[in-house]
């Protein structure tokens, strides 16, 4: 039962690191199925946790903090639209620039408005995302395998985590079975043919922008004000490339994403859970390999080893009206 | 009428317009300043000072150019051959393996100007090895140098963490780092240059591997300009399609590309690990590899460009640096802020102002 308790405690903090990756992902996919690639997703997560941080310190209210993080996040989704659609400048130079920003931006600013190294002040309880504990997680506790996978691992979480998971079939579905769906993955195919179509290309391209970056709010959010409680310097931590990653393995589609996330999340938890300990026959397995297996997966799907990723054809692109 | 077509005359597309962009970032960067409560023309006043009034000031901001000159030459060659190096900042890191390596094996038994070309060879080995995984990714298997480059980043950062936490680091020591280099492995400070100016270097860093980067600036157009292979790097940047057609091996010209681009990348080493520090640290990149992305755009991809852009970025660092002691509001981070908005403005927003400028060109020239 040793082994049980440990394995439930890895999958609950794998489901727990999941989250930021998975709205992270999912945000990837409706810009780069619309054609625009998304580098500076990162720079999105770290500003919207800083804005969340910020409102939820201020009003103690952790909706307004959602709000404020999706705001921000849109905002630089926006002006990403506005550099590589607009002005059909490179797509990738505009992302490291929005990265490039809201690092600078976020300490400059915490530490002017705050004056705490980095740091936003904490945010106090009503300010945050607390965990729900599900209907009857109590009850089922002891039942054997399902009880403490129920209370453990699917119950305790906050709304977010909820609405991550909602958000895969929501994203499939609205990518597989609208019309708007239909024709952003169009417009990442061949925009020539949604242009011929009578569709504006850029105004799709724009509103893929916009989802993406409504997703992308939640997961800053999810970092600042329901996993921690305040801002921390350069929180996203890399996150935003793991989830970009992830989208890639999932070979950009919405369910594979899901699976993509877990997996890197798992293997997040499953790396702190081995940080000292040692494997009968290996000895202490270095942790620096788990931290650099999600990347190294993601070369070796590149390399075709794993079935083929084939990115939306007009990926990066800028399109062009004919003069 | 479409204005994108329009020929400009060169002052105007590589004088008026970079400048234009410069002046839009440095005008955002200051309503950031100004709007934490600090005046942006007394922190660029003091941003100046610090990175030029003194010896050392100006020592500090060579310092960092110097690094900024081989990643931006690194990003810049890949540029040339269309490919997006955004690895830099590993291929520099692991590049520090390499000269690290060499330092540690030879700094007993020689003088320092035997150890260096060796070091030179190594940081470059190191890093166009780490830049050959991705090359060959996107030579052979269609992988987007980007993304694999990005990956990258990561695996080494993990890999040195694992190096300098495990194998490298001094037994009984905390701090995850390599022994002090002797003599011989470290690079001369270049005091003589400074003193020529009549100032005083005193504590700044700058060292020999600024030499080091002014000739490969000098390389790297020779190879670009004036051989066959730049010539075939060139023609593949501009058009595949083309390339293909006049017989230019893909696979080839893009393996090589990234190998040299990887070289110069891991060449940034010697500055902070032998020329600095003297030994190898964590993290010792701290971003230049990302700042080269920034240098090289702004540089037009030409290394004479590379060299004013990598000082404007040793000016902002040194002088960023000092600014955040005589304004404690505004941190050293303040420099990061200006950095992306350079690179929005220079780079992704480059053609933004171009209609507009066409337009009041078109009609200068036609009211004569």
């Amino acid at each position: 039962m040793d082994y049980f308790d440990i394995l439930i405690s890895i999958l609950g903090s794998a489901i727990r690191l999941s989250v930021p990756l998975l709205f992270t992902a999912l945000a990837g996919l409706f810009s780069e199925r619309a054609g625009i690639f998304d580098i500076g997703l990162e720079g999105k997560m770290l500003a919207s946790a800083f804005a969340s941080a910020c409102v939820a310190y201020w009003t103690g209210n952790a909706w307004l903090g959602l709000l404020a993080g999706i705001g921000i996040s849109i905002v630089f989704s926006l002006v990403h639209g506005f550099a590589s659609i607009t002005n059909r400048g490179n797509q990738i130079v505009s992302g490291v620039a929005l990265n490039f920003v809201a690092a600078g931006l976020t300490i400059v600013l915490g530490q002017a408005w705050f004056n705490q190294g980095g740091r936003t002040g904490q945010v106090p309880a009503e300010g945050r995302f607390s965990s729900i504990v599900l209907p009857g997680a109590d009850a089922v506790r002891d039942v054997p395998i399902i009880g403490p996978l129920y209370a453990n691992v699917i119950s305790g979480n906050n709304i977010l985590t909820y609405i991550a998971f909602l958000m895969v079939p929501v994203s499939w579905w609205v990518l597989y079975r609208t019309r708007f769906g239909l024709r952003l993955r169009a417009v990442g195919e061949n925009p020539g043919a949604v242009d011929t179509a009578g569709i504006s290309v850029s105004w799709l391209r724009y509103r893929a922008l916009i989802v993406a970056g409504f997703l992308c709010g939640f997961s800053g959010t999810y970092l600042a004000i329901a996993q921690s409680a305040a801002f921390i310097n350069n929180m996203s931590a890399g996150k935003g490339y793991i989830a970009l990653a992830a989208l890639i393995f999932a070979k950009w589609k919405p369910v594979p994403v899901m699976l993509a996330c877990l997996l890197f999340g798992f293997l997040d938890a499953f790396a702190n859970f081995m940080q000292g300990k040692s494997v009968p026959l290996l000895g202490e397995v270095p942790v620096q390999i788990f931290q650099a297996l999600p990347y190294i997966l993601t070369c070796v799907l590149l390399a075709g080893f794993i079935g083929i990723a084939r990115p939306p054809k007009a990926g990066g692109v800028p399109y062009t009206k004919e003069r | 009428m479409s204005t994108a077509s329009v020929p400009l005359p060169a002052w105007i597309n590589y004088g008026v317009i970079p400048l234009l962009n410069l002046v839009l970032a440095f005008f955002f960067s200051g309503l950031v300043v100004w709007a934490i409560g600090e005046n942006p023309f007394e922190a660029l006043q003091l941003l100046l000072i610090g990175a030029l009034g003194r010896g050392e000031g100006i020592g500090f901001t060579l310092f960092y150019t110097t690094s900024f000159i081989f990643t931006g030459l690194s990003v810049a060659v890949a540029i040339h051959a269309g490919l997006f190096n955004i690895g830099s900042e590993g291929q520099a890191y692991l590049g520090g393996l390499g000269a690290a390596l060499v330092a540690l094996s030879l700094d007993h038994y020689v003088p320092w100007y035997v150890t260096m070309p060796f070091a030179v060879f190594g940081a470059a080995l190191f890093g166009a090895a780490c830049a050959a995984i991705p090359a060959w990714l996107q030579a052979k298997r269609g992988s987007h140098i980007v993304i694999t480059t990005i990956m990258f980043n990561f695996i080494v950062s993990s890999l040195m963490n694992y190096v300098l936490v495990r194998v490298l680091i001094v037994p009984g020591k905390m701090a995850p780092e390599t022994r002090t280099f002797l003599p011989g492995g470290q690079l001369p400070k270049l005091d003589w240059l400074i003193s020529m100016f009549g100032g005083k270097l005193g504590a700044a860093p700058l060292n020999f591997s600024f030499l080091i980067a002014l000739v490969m600036c000098f390389l790297v157009w020779v190879l670009i300009w004036r051989t066959r292979l730049g010539y075939e790097m060139r023609t593949l940047g501009i058009s595949p399609s083309a390339a293909s057609y006049a017989g230019i091996p893909y696979a080839k010209i893009v393996m090589i590309t990234m190998l040299i681009s990887g070289g110069l990348a891991g060449m940034m080493a010697l500055n902070p690990v032998m020329g600095a520090s003297a030994r190898l640290q964590i993290e010792f990149v701290g971003g230049a590899g990302f700042v080269g992305i920034a240098v090289s755009l702004m540089g037009r991809n030409h290394p004479v460009g590379i060299i004013l852009s990598a000082l404007l970025f040793g000016i902002l660092y040194q002088g960023g640096a000092e600014l955040s002691f005589d304004m404690p509001k505004i941190t050293r981070d303040m420099i990061v802020v200006i950095q992306g908005m350079v690179i929005l403005f220079a780079g992704a927003l480059e053609y933004m102002l171009r209609p507009a400028i066409v337009r009041f060109y078109q009609q200068a020239v036609g009211g004569k």
